[in-house]
């Protein structure tokens, strides 16, 4: 018991250091171009953190993570549009509104197993990416605009605070993916993800929890979405719906490893950062190549993903 | 029977046009030791499915400890007291033996006073006699462990009835014994017991009655020698 409080205390330490320090930097650092691709990487690590919650701890497959980056994303341009809502509000709201869609959707679909509920997701991203085409409010196929404010306090600039932003997110999401890793929640989780029906019959409520799975996995998908429009300050359904985000968050989970909370942070750290270095260096064409290497480099040779291989060398050593 | 704790009331559940239970009673007693015989495909497994609510009965009711559970998702009449191993075992295969006895614990069984899970589940896993395998992971098990940890696993749920289904199927001599000797001991601590099992001998030894299944219907019922006696069980086996 004494042993977990202090790891919890660790973990917290760690984040309060990674935040304070990071923040301080921006006072240093002048390089925008840094904060502007760290910002990227940062809305990955909460996109593949999300995906995990319902991928690798429950063991469903959302191939529709785009969808619900978007509901976040839109959300924030109507509640900004509409009532010029604060950051920290629009943020609140789009991933209340995400986690509802996730609801419905679990609610809807949870009946379904393995490739079903799948493809099940794959149509919920087709079918909100009609309807926000075809709503004039938010700009239709044309996008919308947004004007981010010319002014930041205490900052340098504006990507420096949304940099700070999406890292504090991040943050978040990872102690929340992590809580629920370690929870009552988690186990049972677990257990559905190994074989459900087994699961119900040892008494865990199935349907509760992958309901709880999908809404906090939905709604931490629609957090890395609400701040994005200000991010790029132009928006338009098939940047918002874009391939990208669906294929990076199963990518990144599975390369990190999906049992355990750190797993996909490490893989949205290092695909995120490569993704960065070849978009400036190689080029802007090569991202989704090199996603998609890693993953059949990955399937093939760790499919326990880095951190099964790390935990498969160590075992070796002791044993 | 003086207060059963399963009373099965004309239970039937039809497949499309298939009738896998037509109109089947079936009594289980405080402590009862009850064999669950028939062919292959004479709706033993359909029955245990819709009694742990993995599937629901078309009409009937079944009643549990007097409480009618129809309806109730699986889970909740796991908590209520009726636990189930599978024929096909169907272990947590990511966890170690601890922590797949730990679930059912943790989500349905009663809390000893201030003692831990882990130490309740590492009692019952010795129980059990997998007491060297606490740490292993359950996907590395053998047949005759993983029969043993699903009746660990349905034992951490702090039954009153538990149902076997086929648990000693493909099992040598003595790895039957095994078992046997553990349904007894789940038994002598006042767990009524369903066996659903094809080997007789394990059947006759363990069963105080016997009922016989045959395409869905209950074709007899009575003390194991009286069973193997019956022209009617003998035909539904051998045929005319």
């Amino acid at each position: 018991m004494l042993f977990d409080r202090i790891r919890f205390s660790w973990f917290w330490l760690c984040c309060v250091v990674l935040l304070v320090g990071v923040t301080l930097a921006t006072q240093v650092i002048d390089n925008d171009f840094l904060f502007f691709a760290g910002y990227l990487v940062l809305t990955f690590v909460v996109l593949a953190t999300a995906w995990n919650i319902l991928g690798g701890f429950t063991g469903y497959v959302n191939f529709g993570s785009a969808a619900f980056f978007a509901v976040g994303a839109y959300s924030s341009i109507v509640l900004h549009k509409a009532f010029e809502l604060p950051m920290p509000a629009l943020i609140v709201i789009a991933g209340l509104v995400a986690g509802l869609v996730g609801l419905g959707t679990g609610y809807l679909t949870l009946r379904l197993q393995g490739v079903f509920f799948a493809i099940a997701t794959l149509a919920l991203a087709v079918v909100l990416e009609t309807f926000i085409t075809n709503w004039e409010y938010v700009g239709g196929a044309a996008g919308t605009y947004v004007i981010p404010p010319s002014e930041v306090y205490f900052f340098g600039s504006f990507i420096e605070a949304m940099f700070c932003l999406m890292l504090l997110l991040a943050v978040l999401s990872v102690a929340v993916s992590r809580y629920i890793n370690q929870s009552k929640i988690g186990r049972g989780l677990a257990a559905i993800r190994d074989d459900e029906l087994a699961a119900e019959c040892m008494g865990v409520p199935t349907l509760k929890l992958k309901l709880i799975s999908t809404t906090i996995s939905g709604a931490l998908m629609g957090v890395a979405g609400a701040p994005y429009p200000f991010y790029v300050t132009y928006i338009d359904p098939i940047s918002a719906f874009n391939l990208t985000w669906a294929v990076n968050s199963i990518a990144m989970p599975l390369i990190g490893g999906t049992t355990t909370w750190f797993g996909p942070v490490i893989g949205a750290l290092l695909l995120g950062t490569m993704q960065q270095w070849a978009q400036v260096t190689i080029s802007s064409e090569l991202n989704l190549l090199l996603v998609g290497v890693m993953l059949v480099a990955f399937v093939v040779l760790a499919p326990h993903g880095i951190v099964g291989l790390v935990r498969k060398l160590f075992a070796k050593k002791e044993g | 029977m003086a207060d059963p704790v399963l009373d099965i009331r004309g239970i039937s559940k039809h497949f499309g046009g298939f009738t896998a239970l037509s109109n089947v009673d079936l009594q289980v007693g405080e402590g009862e030791r009850l064999g669950l015989i028939g062919p292959n495909g004479s709706g033993k497994t359909t029955m245990i499915n819709c009694i742990s609510g993995a599937l629901t009965n078309d009409e009937g009711e079944i009643l549990f400890q007097g409480r009618n559970i129809n309806g109730m998702p699986a889970h909740k009449r796991t908590r209520l007291g009726i636990a189930r191993s599978f024929q096909i075992p169907k272990p947590f295969a990511s966890m170690t033996v601890l922590q797949n006895v730990a679930i059912p614990l943790e989500y349905a069984g009663r809390r000893e006073g201030r003692r831990s899970i882990d130490d309740q589940a590492r009692e019952i896993v010795e129980s059990m006699r997998l007491g060297n395998l606490v740490d292993t992971s359950a996907g590395a098990l053998n047949q005759i462990e993983l029969r043993k940890l699903e009746l660990a696993r349905a034992m951490a749920a702090s039954p009153r009835l538990l149902i076997s289904d086929e648990a000693m199927a493909g099992l040598s001599g003595n790895e039957v014994d095994e078992i046997l000797d553990i349904l007894f001991l789940v038994n002598q601590r006042g767990v009524a017991v369903i066996m659903i099992e094809h080997i007789m001998r394990a059947v006759m030894r363990f069963s105080e009655r016997i009922v016989v299944l045959d395409a869905g219907s209950k074709i007899a019922e009575g003390l194991p020698e009286t069973i193997v006696n019956n022209p009617d069980v003998e035909r539904a086996y051998l045929g005319e």
